[in-house]
């Protein structure tokens, strides 16, 4: 069969790929520049054809609950929002992941902080990677470059939650969300059935049969010996992610002298600075972090051996940049370039930044 | 007449519901919670519907629900089950949903997704249980204290010019098109838990032909937060609670 190519927004490209991959619900509340998301899922009534729900609920505070409702059940159930309205969606993510619940949010990151700008940006690096809620938990990353991997990282998190009982993020920004690309669309996969939720799910609180004990989702354990013993475990399914699931994309950097590193939207940008600094007999290569946690700190590693500077490019004030330091230990020279509060850089910027703090310097 | 006579099957007029088991409830003595619980227990059995019930517990004295009834449970964050069995309902049809909040879980950290949950019609029973303070955290006021009485957050007595007034939340649920039960229940007598359990019951089955949000409120006590014996806050519950918030149905769409 012939490939189906379509062109589309990236928001678009989240809601369409969520209906051909069987969620089972969709809980949002409207903020720019992701309203898409919602407005597209409710466009096509999905309700009609995969028996997927879709509502707009009351509140990000709400639709993030409703997201550890449906979990708690074993359905597959995603939301979305932007940074602002992510922000208050952190107590039930803190909650979902204390209860190992699997589910899919994701944020189009816009510039901060408070009300901030619609405009794109980064900035909420640190609020995904290194928490965001309270307690000790993690949560698996992706950062689309492209409309494309909006489309596929929704099949992509979904996977990964349910194979590790994690909630798993898309970190996208208003750049990936709002422009349009064409898209290979994920090919359709059927709903699950009651049947093989239970299968796969045999936590679920699926109604209790007289074959089982009552199954209870709760991230509460008063007891701090057998809360330590849960923190315990959280801590080694993490690390097990850490061994299994980095993922990143290398641009040139075979012969690399410089390296540039870059998620999302910087990372296109960078590619074009790649080839410009190219042309000019600059050696330079790009090293795109797909999965920013668990974070490709080994090949960074690596990479310190081999180039005389990294530059972090980011739509942000330098946080990135924190976990290439860490990697590279020392070993060699990093900096961070950045923009903030919605702007963007151009490729220009970059390579006069990347020849001022790291060439030069 | 001998013991073994008295204690043969047919001679049995009550029992512990089948659902509930055999742990000890950390409830102390005099609280309604334990007849609630078991008021709950008997309905879900008496509809046979245990296989297909799901329950979602809150934050709060009750926060340990999960315990003693054996069903399937969700634990929800402060204020927010109404939103979790949103959810739970609506991707469960066929699925038998209740919340179980107190007065601070649902009148106040709570309001948004109670009264959004009610006003969409979400097909799931809320079971209120408003003693007019925070048990779990020690005696707080809640938005439910009544005027003048004392807590640990208004010592002494709730000052309306600093407090604002009691919140009788269920009259704002009962104005609202998506909820075909509002009624207020208490449990301080033999016949008011009959009469408690009829309206569960009713309100459970709502819940299952699609009728829309059913909210059973139980005006209740609670000893310890009131510094009361439990026999003296049921007189006050009936002197004070019961004229603020009367007993009877809100809202009864047949």
């Amino acid at each position: 069969m012939a490939e189906d190519i379509k062109l589309m927004k990236g928001n678009e490209a989240i809601a369409h790929a969520a209906i051909r991959y069987g969620v089972d619900g969709y809980f949002g509340y409207p903020i720019t520049p992701q309203s898409e998301i919602l407005e597209t899922l409710m466009a096509e009534m999905p309700w009609e054809t995969t028996g997927m729900v879709v509502l707009q609920a009351e509140s990000e505070v709400a639709a993030i609950n409703m997201v550890y409702g449906g979990a708690g059940t074993g359905k597959k159930v995603m939301t979305s929002s932007s940074s602002p309205g992510i922000s208050l969606k952190q107590e039930g993510i803190s909650y979902i992941a204390g209860a190992e619940l699997p589910c899919l949010i994701v944020n189009v990151m816009r510039g901060g902080p408070g009300l901030g700008t619609i405009q794109p940006s980064q900035a909420d690096y640190f609020q995904t990677v290194k928490g965001g809620g309270h307690g000790d938990y993690r949560l698996i990353t992706l950062a689309p470059s492209s409309v494309q991997e909006m489309a596929d990282f929704v099949g992509l998190g979904f996977d990964l939650a349910f194979k590790y009982s994690n909630p798993a993020i898309i970190l996208a920004d208003g750049i990936i969300g709002q422009m349009m690309e064409k898209v290979v669309m994920p090919p359709f996969h059927k709903r699950r059935t009651e049947e093989e939720i239970i299968a796969e799910c045999p936590w679920a609180v699926q109604g209790k049969t007289a074959n089982r004990k009552s199954n209870v989702i709760t991230s509460l354990e008063l007891d701090p010996a057998k809360m330590e013993e849960n923190n315990i475990r959280f801590q080694a399914k993490y690390k097990k992610i850490e061994e299994n699931e980095v993922r990143y994309e290398e641009f040139f950097c075979d012969d690399a002298e410089y390296l540039l590193i870059a998620f999302g939207s910087s990372a296109r940008i960078c590619q074009k600075v790649v080839e410009n600094a190219r042309a000019e007999g600059i050696k330079l290569g790009l090293l795109r972090p797909i999965t920013l946690w668990p974070f490709p700190a080994k090949i960074i590693a690596k990479y310190a051996g081999q180039v005389k500077g990294m530059l972090s490019v980011e739509l942000n004030a330098g946080q990135m940049v924190e976990d290439v330091r860490l990697a590279v230990n020392g070993k060699v020279k990093v900096e961070h370039f950045g923009r903030l509060g919605g702007i963007v850089f151009t490729p220009d910027e970059v390579l006069d930044a990347l020849k001022t703090l790291i060439i030069e310097n | 007449m001998e013991l073994n006579e008295i204690i043969k099957p047919e001679n049995l007029v009550y029992e512990k519901p089948r659902l509930m088991n055999e742990n000890s409830m950390h409830y102390c003595p005099g609280c309604s919670h334990g007849v609630i619980h078991k008021l709950i227990a008997e309905v879900i059995a008496d509809m046979d519907m245990e296989e297909k019930t799901i329950g979602v517990s809150p934050v709060g004295c009750a926060v340990f629900a999960y315990n003693y009834l054996d069903i399937d449970w969700l634990e929800a964050a402060h204020g927010r089950a109404p939103a979790i069995a949103t959810a739970v309902k609506r991707l469960n049809p066929e699925k038998m949903v209740f919340t179980y909040q107190g007065d601070g879980d649902l009148a106040a950290i709570g309001t948004a997704e109670t009264i959004h949950a009610a006003n969409r019609g979400e097909n799931i029973v809320i079971v209120f249980v408003n003693n007019a303070i925070y048990g779990m955290t020690g005696g707080q006021m809640a938005p439910t204290t009544l005027e003048g009485m004392p807590t640990s957050t208004c010592p002494y007595g709730r000052n309306i010019a600093l407090n604002g007034y009691p919140l009788k939340i269920s009259n704002l649920l009962a104005e609202l098109e998506g909820t075909c039960l509002v009624t207020r229940q208490s449990v301080q007598t033999p016949a008011a838990v009959k009469k408690a359990k009829k309206m569960l019951r009713k309100a459970f089955e709502n819940s299952m032909s699609g009728k829309g949000t059913s909210v059973v409120e139980f005006v209740s006590t609670c000893s310890s937060g009131w510094k009361m014996t439990p026999e003296k806050a049921n007189k006050w519950m009936e002197e004070n609670m019961f004229p603020f918030y009367p007993l009877g149905d809100l809202k009864n769409v047949e």
